[in-house]
């Protein structure tokens, strides 16, 4: 369909365009305002909600209102932010002042924060218009957004599957072309592996790259945001508006941002050296399919003129164990503030008898917590305070913070032999729904080859590399060392001009 | 202490929460200022609101770094935060942001007067002062079966700096002298306002025995005291305790190894210290590094610096007194121990006075004793520094007698003025030599028994005499009639 028909039609097929980019031009070429394309998101969201299910929130007066003030503000002639009139969407895991933000918690079902994080106030300074808050694993703790609690998401190309988590709606939402981009969440892989499973691009920052206030916590330490996108471009725009220092989180890096979009889009990679992370793509959990994935993007950036070299990461498989350490005792501190007190789910009925036994006010924290927290938030609590506990935490938490050093040493060595690294996101494309929900360590399986860049605090990136003998979306991961973000949206940009995976799009 | 029987050691190490005196709390903007209405003092970082994270507050920081250098703490190139978890409502983020491994300051000292002997200094160790935020403050009523509690989360937040002492301290009354020596170090400095009413100063007693049975030490379980509200209180309770801890040991025999440590609050009213409802299991905070906080660095260049600002600290401007002033060290010490502001005072009437020692003895007994009487402080007393040194000079050149400057003393007091328009008013005039001459010649001739009591070696008899004097004549003074009386006597 030819471009210039969007505004012939009604609602306007919006999810045609690749690019956020291309949005930015139809407006500032007056060939569509950013009210009809919000009109355009918000039907494209009404047609394929009922069987994706990738928001908890939709606000469309909201959306439409913001998006008439950036049309009254092109039209008088001011400069315009670099998202103006792009409709994205957001995890609801992002506090925002005018939606709820419930981390798809029934703990948080009702609350509404009185502010904006600061990722969300550079959304809204870039003129870009926030079209809801996407579903998500409960706090984020999950790898299939099926622990929420509104609800399962589906994956656009194959509705019987995960779409991946923790930012499950994120990455389904934009491959089911409601929004150019959304941002996720990435404590253990939450926005690579989805953005793998649904055939879209995701970027981890660099932990303290972008600012994680009015994030709400699952593991601190571990924590960041980024964007998903159709394309490298498009996440390279996202990042550019909300990475950079912020006073309000200490942990934020007080570092220049580069400019992270002129210099993307070319194809020549002749001087780098990729570093293939053969360990990983000889385990024997790995589907041939992705390895076959990663095997094609090897020739496809040694055509580029890329040097590639075997690297190793050998406390690899301390990975998961360290992760499954460190973020259950950073989450069981985290969580502890929702005791139903002074906000969230408060029980209203409390068992006399636990009152009893307990005295009211810890039977009302039990029950509170009992009603309000699922399954997998409960376990994860639970192993974090064991761990942390007097007598385990030399055995448990202290050994995962020994690892950890270990860990960021196997990167730092291999990053001297190789400017990024490549390798798969996921062990499998996506499997189906309910697949893994009774077995929570095939679940933690999902995050194989994601926690490394976060226990490590480096940046890493998911592409759309094909798709599998059942036409799911495969994906390949690329990793860097701190800060270079630039590195990797470069070379991925790279990889997109030569490939057209990214470009593919589920059918409706 | 009134233990019969077996001798006995007390041991008592205080750990003191003092409030640091800045005016935003230790982690977000909210002002520390008390008294405010509920929960009007607050914001999302102290109210622990999902996705607010802490910031530090470097005053906090600077105010720890003099206050440890004020107790001859070592301050460490590096300390960290760490999350100190329990559950309260007060408590909004269901943990407290303190200091685990690497507090701010440790292993420092304060040197403190022997109450048994003045002369004397006590060693008094402190293990380490860290930082941490205050919890919010519950309100209770529980009357006629009701569980209504309200929470007021404006103090959430505020800095405290938790001092640590070696178990050191052997009666209440060195427990008072290290707290007074540590409030007056604390409200020096100006690190905190150390108001124990307003909860800006906190006193945690740990306090047990040793018995000495035949030889053999026998040691009782250690108590915590909480919830005592002044330092009178904290003697009263370690007092009290002392007693009721021997008491127990002869009742029970339970002895440290039989008891945990337990928690006891002080009753003020009835005097006595009582087993707080808690549970006694030993809780585990499950202590861990936050995670949203980064290391602190302290290059020795800061602490060189805030060490060259502290200035004249307390020890040392107790020897500048008695080498400038001629004072001995119980009175340096009393000065002292009243803070700046009458240090200050104390300094303009000893110079204008040019008498250290009657500067010193006048301030003790008359200033300090009348600002007790009046409830009012040195800042508030009616006789500014200047006039009373104005006084004390005419005192030292003999123009005045102690008694009548007691008199000027009494009248400043009540109408203010100056020393001049005192005496004036009083009607002090000196009396002419020959006048006063006649005036004891007359009394001697109406006392012929004083005059054969003096010669009979009772001389002391001549004081009613001085009286009858002053009677007579309100202007004469004392030290004169008493040297007439004498002249005139041996010359009879």
């Amino acid at each position: 369909m030819p471009r210039d028909s969007i505004l012939h039609e009604f609602p306007p097929t919006f999810a045609m365009l690749d690019s956020a980019q291309e949005i930015l031009r139809l407006q500032s070429a007056g060939e569509a305002t950013a009210v009809e394309i919000v009109e355009s998101a918000l039907a494209s969201i009404e047609a394929s909600e009922p069987s994706i299910n990738a928001f908890t929130h939709i606000d469309r007066e909201v959306a439409l209102q913001a998006a008439k003030r950036v049309d009254d503000k092109r039209r008088s002639g001011q400069s315009m932010g670099a998202l103006a009139g792009v409709p994205v969407a957001v995890k609801d895991v992002l506090c925002t002042k005018d939606m709820p933000t419930t981390c798809s918690s029934e703990m948080l079902r009702q609350f509404r924060p009185p502010y904006d994080a600061t990722v969300i106030e550079r959304l809204r300074l870039a003129d870009a218009i926030i079209v809801g808050k996407t579903n998500m694993d409960e706090f984020a703790m999950g790898a299939s957004t099926e622990t929420s609690a509104f609800g399962i998401t589906r994956n656009p190309w194959d509705t019987t599957r995960t779409p991946g988590g923790s930012s499950g709606g994120a990455a389904a939402c934009v491959a089911a072309g409601n929004v150019p981009l959304s941002l996720g969440s990435d404590t253990g892989g939450s926005i690579r592996q989805p953005s793998g499973f649904c055939g879209v691009t995701g970027l981890k920052p660099t932990y303290g790259r972008v600012s994680r206030f009015g994030l709400v916590a699952f593991a601190s330490s571990l924590d960041q945001v980024g964007p998903i996108g159709w394309s490298v471009t498009d996440v390279a725009l996202m990042l550019q508006v909300i990475a950079g220092y912020e006073p309000r989180d200490s942990t934020s890096l007080n570092q220049d941002v580069p400019d992270y979009v002129s210099s993307l889009q070319t194809a020549d990679l002749r001087g780098l050296r990729i570093g293939v992370l053969r360990d990983a793509l000889d385990s024997e959990g790995i589907d041939d399919d992705v390895r076959k994935a990663v095997t094609e993007a090897m020739r496809v950036f040694e055509d580029a003129g890329a040097e590639l070299v075997d690297v190793g990461l050998p406390h690899s498989e301390y990975w998961v164990p360290t992760y499954y350490v460190i973020a259950p005792c950073e989450a069981s501190s985290n969580l502890s503030r929702y005791d139903g007190a002074h906000y969230g789910h408060r029980s209203t009925e409390v068992d006399p008898a636990i009152a009893q036994e307990l005295g009211p006010l810890v039977a009302t924290y039990c029950q509170s917590r009992g009603e309000g927290f699922g399954a997998e938030v409960k376990r994860r609590i639970m192993v974090g305070t064991y761990a942390l506990s007097e007598g385990y935490a030399d055995q448990y938490y202290n050994q995962a913070l020994k690892a950890r050093r270990l860990i960021k040493g196997d990167y730092d060595a291999a990053f001297s032999q190789a400017d990024l690294l490549l390798g798969p996101v996921s062990p499998t494309p996506a499997f189906r729904l309910g697949e893994k929900t009774d077995d929570p360590i095939q679940m933690y399986l999902c995050d194989l080859f994601t926690v490394g860049a976060n226990l490590a605090g480096i940046p890493a990136i998911s592409l759309p590399a094909g798709h599998s003998a059942d036409g799911l979306p495969l994906g390949i991961q690329l990793q860097a060392p701190v800060l270079e973000e630039a590195r990797l949206l470069f070379v991925g940009s790279a990889y997109q001009a030569s490939t057209d995976h990214h470009r593919q799009r589920p059918q409706a | 202490m009134s233990i019969d029987g077996y001798p006995t050691t007390t041991i008592i190490g205080l750990e003191v929460h003092v409030q640091l005196k800045t005016k935003t709390k230790l982690f977000c903007g909210c002002s520390t200022q008390f008294g405010a209405p509920p929960n009007t003092q607050v914001c999302a970082v102290c109210l622990g609101l999902p996705g607010a994270l802490p910031v530090i507050n470097d005053q906090a920081i600077e105010l720890a770094i003099r206050a440890g250098l004020a107790l001859d703490c070592s301050i460490p190139p590096m300390t960290k935060w760490d999350r100190k978890q329990y559950f309260y409502p007060d408590l909004p983020k269901g943990y407290q942001i303190s200091q685990f491994d690497l507090p701010i300051c440790a292993d420092g000292f304060i040197e403190i007067a022997d109450p048994a002997d003045p002369d004397q200094q006590r060693h008094i160790g402190i293990i380490r002062a860290h930082l941490e935020e205050d919890a919010g403050k519950s309100m209770h009523d529980e009357a006629a079966g009701r569980s209504d509690s309200k929470i007021d989360l404006n103090r959430c937040g505020t800095p405290l700096l938790e001092i640590v002492s070696q178990p050191d301290l052997r009666s209440s009354g060195e427990a008072k002298a290290y707290l007074s020596e540590l409030k007056l170090r604390m409200t020096h400095l100006d690190v905190s306002d150390c108001e124990m009413q307003e909860g800006s100063l906190r006193v945690d007693a740990n306090v047990n025995l040793h018995i000495d049975v035949e030889g053999k030490k026998v040691a009782t379980p250690i108590v915590e005291i909480k919830n005592m509200n002044s330092f009178r209180a904290v003697e009263r309770a370690i007092d009290y305790e002392i007693d009721r801890q021997y008491d127990e040991w002869e009742e029970t025999g339970h002895t440290i190894s039989d008891v945990p440590k337990r928690t006891f609050g002080w009753d003020d009213s009835k005097e006595q210290t009582f087993k707080q409802r808690e549970k006694e299991e030993s809780a585990d905070y499950r202590y861990f590094p936050d995670p949203d906080l980064l290391p602190i660095r302290l290059p020795v260049e800061r602490i060189d610096r805030a060490r060259a600002n502290l200035g004249e600290l307390p020890a040392q401007i107790r020897t500048r007194l008695q080498e400038q002033y001629d004072i001995k060290p119980y009175d340096a010490n009393v000065i002292v121990n009243e803070g700046r502001t009458l240090i200050e005072y104390y300094e303009v009437v000893a110079s204008t006075s040019g008498d250290g020692r009657r500067s010193s003895s006048w301030i003790q007994q008359d200033v300090l004793r009348t600002m007790n009487e009046r409830q009012c402080s040195i800042d508030e007393f009616p006789i500014d520094s200047v006039t009373l040194g104005n006084l004390l000079k005419q005192v030292s050149s003999g123009t005045l007698d102690n008694t009548r400057a007691r008199d000027v003393f009494t009248h400043l007091l009540e109408n203010g003025g100056t020393v001049d328009t005192a005496i004036e008013a009083l009607g002090i005039v000196a009396v002419d030599g020959n006048e006063l001459e006649t005036l004891c010649q007359e009394l001697l001739e109406a006392n012929p028994k004083t005059v054969e009591d003096y010669h009979g070696g009772k001389k002391q008899a001549i004081g009613a005499l001085i009286g009858q004097a002053r009677k007579k004549n309100a202007n004469a003074n004392p030290q004169q009639v008493r040297e007439t009386l004498i002249r005139l006597i041996e010359s009879m």
